[in-house]
């Protein structure tokens, strides 16, 4: 065969799989979604229980995705759950902030939602939300349900 | 004392023996051509040949099955996830399936028999009609001349053509579940571009698929130099491969899949 024809060839199968590393990178990945390190701010929230929140899970405000989980831990003193909030620096929030564990729809997964507060001054990079609220564990739910119900059997 | 026992015994020592030296003798010969691989790179030309050969003639095979899997995909994941009411997370169970396993494994796997069998079958019958022997005579490295090209073609093509694979099966995906079925396109891609990682899927997906292509290339390498110089030797040498690289590529994936995805 031509070199020519055979080097143009290869061309375009070179091309074409770097383009599909390309789409799979930007348009498939969450790599169009993230930001820099650069222009982010990294905040800590204290749960009781996280309930099945894990790593890179969404930060939403208002339903806005305006960061992400960076990373949860377990505080040994006061046996609370350490989750670390990345933010967008394009958004900044009162440091009376609440920040609570959220489902989406029944069996979705769990993200946290940020509620602004009314205070003047803002989230600085390391500082710790106060107002928390944890994870509703449907166990608990359900338990705490039939148990009323119990109680309830029992007074009659 | 040549008694059944001692045959019986005698036999599997015989098979664990042979075992062991060609084992021994592929990772020489792997090792060689590690070593003897710089002239596949000063010449790249040889290389862009064999790249020509391995990965641009197994495109039109790679493309349809991604094309079809994905579709495929797309039907059975709509029609399981409808019922729990969340079709739209129909384009994540695309998308992850595709990129960490099926791209890379089932390319691999037609990888294997389209480009891996004419390997071994071309290099075979060039040592059955001692081309090599000749190469040989006249002081030109075979290994260098012949293995080398073929090695980085192999390394270099799998990879893309994985990544074209995956590319095309979240197309197919795509247009059965948002063109015919009627999900959201917004949510579709949203749900994918939210739950797949760059990291942690996309570039394990590349991982996997440039260890395919080093072991299946090798395989193939290996089978068509060691091949026994009959025409018979060399059918046997072909199936070999087909049947080395594959369960090869699919127990690699299994080890692989192991320490990449353990913590998730």
């Amino acid at each position: 065969m031509d070199r020519k024809v055979l080097d143009l060839w290869v061309g375009i199968f070179v091309a074409s799989g770097l383009v599909a590393l390309l789409v799979l990178a930007l348009k498939v990945s969450n790599a169009s979604t993230t930001f820099n390190t650069s222009d982010s701010y990294t905040v800590t929230a204290e749960f009781d229980n996280i309930g099945g929140l894990k790593p890179r899970a969404p930060v939403k405000s208002a339903g806005v995705l305006v960061g992400r989980v960076e990373s949860i831990g377990f505080d040994n003193e006061k046996f609370v759950a350490r989750v670390e909030l990345k933010l967008d620096k394009r958004y900044r929030f009162p440091t009376d902030s609440s920040a609570s564990i959220l489902t989406s729809g029944l069996l979705g997964e769990q993200y946290i939602g940020l509620d602004g507060g009314a205070d003047e001054a803002l989230l600085e990079n390391g500082d710790r939300l106060k107002l928390t609220q944890s994870a509703v564990v449907l166990e608990r739910l359900i338990g705490q349900f039939l148990y009323g119900r119990a109680a309830e059997g029992g007074s009659k | 004392m040549d008694n059944f026992v001692v045959r019986a015994l005698r036999h599997i020592g015989h098979i664990v023996i042979d075992g062991v030296w060609r084992l021994g003798y592929a990772s020489r010969f792997f090792f060689l051509v590690l070593v003897r691989s710089g002239p596949s790179f000063r010449r790249f030309a040889l290389t862009v040949r064999e790249i020509y050969f391995a990965g641009v003639l197994s495109l039109i095979i790679i493309l349809v099955s991604g094309l079809f899997v994905g579709m495929v995909l797309g039907l059975q994941g709509y029609d399981t996830l409808q019922r729990y009411g969340s079709a739209e997370a129909v384009g994540t169970l695309v998308a992850l399936s595709l990129v960490r396993e099926l791209g890379p494994v089932v390319s691999a796997l037609l990888f294997a028999s389209r480009a891996g069998s004419a390997m071994t079958a071309e290099i075979g019958l060039m040592k059955a009609t001692e081309q090599i022997t000749a190469l040989d005579m006249m002081a030109v490295d075979p290994i260098s001349r012949i293995v080398g090209p073929r090695f980085w073609a192999g390394v270099i093509s799998m990879p893309l053509l994985a990544a074209l694979f995956s590319a095309m099966g979240i197309f197919g995906g795509y247009l059965i579940a948002v063109v015919l079925l009627g999900v959201d396109a917004g949510a579709f891609w949203s749900q994918m571009q939210a739950s797949v990682d760059l990291r942690n899927d996309v570039m394990n997906g590349v991982i996997k698929s440039i260890v395919f292509g080093i072991a299946v290339t090798a395989i193939a390498l290996f089978e068509g130099y060691d091949a026994p110089p009959t025409a018979e030797g060399v059918s046997g040498a072909t199936t070999r491969t087909v049947v080395t690289s594959s369960l090869a590529v699919l127990s690699l994936d299994f080890v692989l899949t192991a320490f990449m995805f353990r913590g998730l």
